[in-house]
């Protein structure tokens, strides 16, 4: 391990990444100890679980959790792991369940986690007891607004304090609807052979749009998209604190909250203007227009990503090695949209988004093609200067990178923030 | 006076050999990169789709999928494929499709419901990738032969961490 992976030279401008914070098995162990066992993690949505048993499997890196609704209405994120020899008490990926049974031995748990059934419980001691048996529980488990998150670290600060200024960009999700927002059917469940870190950085990459997704634009362009008016006063990138970053701007394409382009089919703008006017009644002209017509990519540290642009994508994802991630993504839309709408919204959904939509592949190739670009030059350093001395960051920065690493840095390595910044790592 | 053509035709009395035959001659332009002439097969309002490998059952109205195109996006699809800056696919992949247990479910005037399974190898950047699954067409009898009017591929993989992304037509 290097004392710091990244070298800040303010007088010059520049920014770098040393390329072994990408492949070197020991930054992965210390990430594992100082961040994934450290950092609120998403696990789940409200919505996924909102009867008493409902449960879905989740594996946040090498943990198996079960997300479920007890019988006593309380979420919570139970250990998948049998109290007696281990073994996973629940195999399937979601459901309905008052219990769960062990099959090695039989061991039965409530819902709620409760240890309720041992056959042949007269074979132990009198000090043998049930109460202290129970599933275990992720340390600490809190939500916001919906977006439930654990931790491994039964001393981390509370959840709303960790999200810092990422929090005022949930609500900008959950706000699109009164009654809230749900998870729709379907997992886009993939993998990356790239370092989790880039699925970062590309995530809210505002620089890589044009080029590496030129087809997709092509296609917008060929449907009779047009752009409009950008400069908008929210155009920024944003360092949200505490590792988070967002970016938010104006784009060519719809939104089905609420901007109307050719391609959502002839005769449907009075549905989108409907929206947009449903919008403005209850949160005013001002927060209806931002929500409307402004899209945003944040980034919560370490790995959840709400990407709010021509659908809201919500996607996490954890290394399993360093060159190889798993990814899962949902699609996350008001609970109170009709239905015809709610097709508009996925079918604009893939247009561009998951691994068989018209741009995700190329992020995918680009991310791959980095690692292996690494893989060559372990020693040479990537640069994330852009906007480096701007004020005010442009989407098209890296301002909400830096922000990322610079927490990176703070968590992983030995050397401290103000010791890099005055440029002693070189 | 004739009767319009499309009224005479029936999907009754089409064999499975006649089919199979349509289906390798299609598996045989996708595998050689022949997309134009493949997307020629398509009627004017065909759809193509994948759904999510955790709902292989679902409909795509209230359902995430992976692709879920209507004629107009599996168009662009084909024209982007063939383009030059889709980078997943430029230098585009190898594919090798086989197809078995073809059988013909149910005729209905000129339309056949027809599933086949497959397994499509995929080799690109020196790593094999296999996709498994079913093939669930429609085919419809024209004048000049057959056209696919909705074509789905659902997978067996319970994701697709072991092939990454569907990058080409499944």
């Amino acid at each position: 391990m290097r004392s710091s992976y990244i070298d800040v030279d303010e007088p010059r401008g520049t920014f770098r990444v040393q390329r072994e914070a990408f492949l070197d098995p020991d930054v992965l162990a210390a990430e594992r100890e100082r961040i994934f066992d450290r950092c609120w993690l998403y696990l789940g949505h409200e919505s996924e679980v909102p009867e008493p048993g409902d449960f879905r499997a989740r594996e946040l890196g090498v943990r198996r959790i079960v997300f479920v609704r007890g019988k006593d209405r309380v979420v919570r994120a139970l250990l998948n792991s049998c109290t007696h020899r281990g073994a996973e008490v629940c195999r399937e990926r979601r459901g309905n369940a008052k219990s769960f049974q062990c099959f090695y031995h039989g061991w039965t748990f409530a819902n709620d986690g409760r240890l309720i059934g041992v056959p042949g419980e007269d074979g132990y001691a009198a000090g043998f007891s049930r109460e202290t048996l129970g599933l275990r529980e992720a340390p600490r488990l809190e939500s916001y607004r919906g977006f439930y998150f654990v931790s491994f670290d039964p001393e981390i600060v509370l959840l709303r304090d960790y999200l810092a200024g990422a929090a005022e960009y949930l609500d900008l999700v959950v706000d699109q609807s009164e009654i809230g927002m749900e998870i729709i059917g379907g997992t886009q469940s993939y993998a990356i052979n790239a370092n989790w870190k880039l699925l970062v950085e590309n995530s809210y990459d505002g620089y890589h749009g044009v080029i590496t997704h030129a087809r997709y634009f092509k296609w917008l362009v060929s449907t009779g998209a047009v752009g409009f008016p950008s400069g908008a006063k929210w155009d920024r990138a944003r360092d949200l604190g505490n590792g988070h970053a967002c970016v938010e701007y104006t784009s060519q394409w719809g939104r089905p909250i609420a901007h109307w382009v050719p391609s959502f089919g002839e005769g449907t703008e009075p549905e989108f203007r409907e929206i947009r006017a449903q919008l403005e009644a209850r949160l005013g002209a001002e927060r209806a227009h931002r929500i409307a017509t402004t899209s945003r990519n944040l980034g919560i540290f370490p790995n959840l990503v709400v990407n709010d642009i021509m659908s809201i994508t919500v996607r996490t994802f954890h290394p399993v090695a360093p060159g190889r991630m798993h990814v899962e993504a949902w699609s996350l839309a008001p609970r109170d949209e009709a239905p015809a709408h709610r097709k508009h919204r996925l079918e604009n959904f893939l247009t561009f988004l998951g691994p068989g939509g018209f741009a995700t592949p190329d992020d995918i190739e680009g991310l791959e093609s980095c690692q292996r670009g690494y893989l060559a030059t372990p020693q040479e350093w990537n640069d994330i200067s852009r906007d480096f001395q701007n004020p005010a960051p442009p989407v098209t920065g890296e301002h909400q990178m830096r922000a990322f690493w610079r927490q990176w840095q703070e968590r992983v390595a030995s050397k401290s923030l103000a010791e890099v910044c005055h440029g002693s790592a070189r | 006076m004739a009767q319009p053509v499309r009224l005479a035709l029936s999907a009754a009395d089409l064999t499975r050999a006649e089919i199979e035959d349509f289906l390798y001659q299609e598996a045989a332009l996708l595998d050689e990169w022949r997309l134009a002439e493949w997307h020629a097969l398509f009627s004017e309002d065909a759809t193509y789709r994948v759904p999510s490998t955790d709902v292989p059952d679902a409909e795509p109205d209230n359902t995430l999928f992976l692709i879920d195109d209507d004629a107009a996006r599996l168009r662009s699809r084909v024209e982007q494929l063939l383009g030059k800056s889709t980078w997943s696919e430029n230098p585009h992949s190898r594919t090798r499709r086989l197809l078995a247990n073809v059988r013909i479910r149910k005729t209905e005037g000129a339309r056949a419901w027809v599933t086949a399974n497959f397994a499509v190898y995929r080799m690109r950047s020196n790593q094999v990738a296999t996709y498994v699954g079913r093939y669930e067409y429609v085919l419809e009898r024209r004048g000049d032969g057959l056209r696919i009017s909705s074509r789905r591929a659902i997978l067996d993989l319970e994701s697709l961490r072991d092939v990454g992304k569907i990058s080409f037509i499944l």
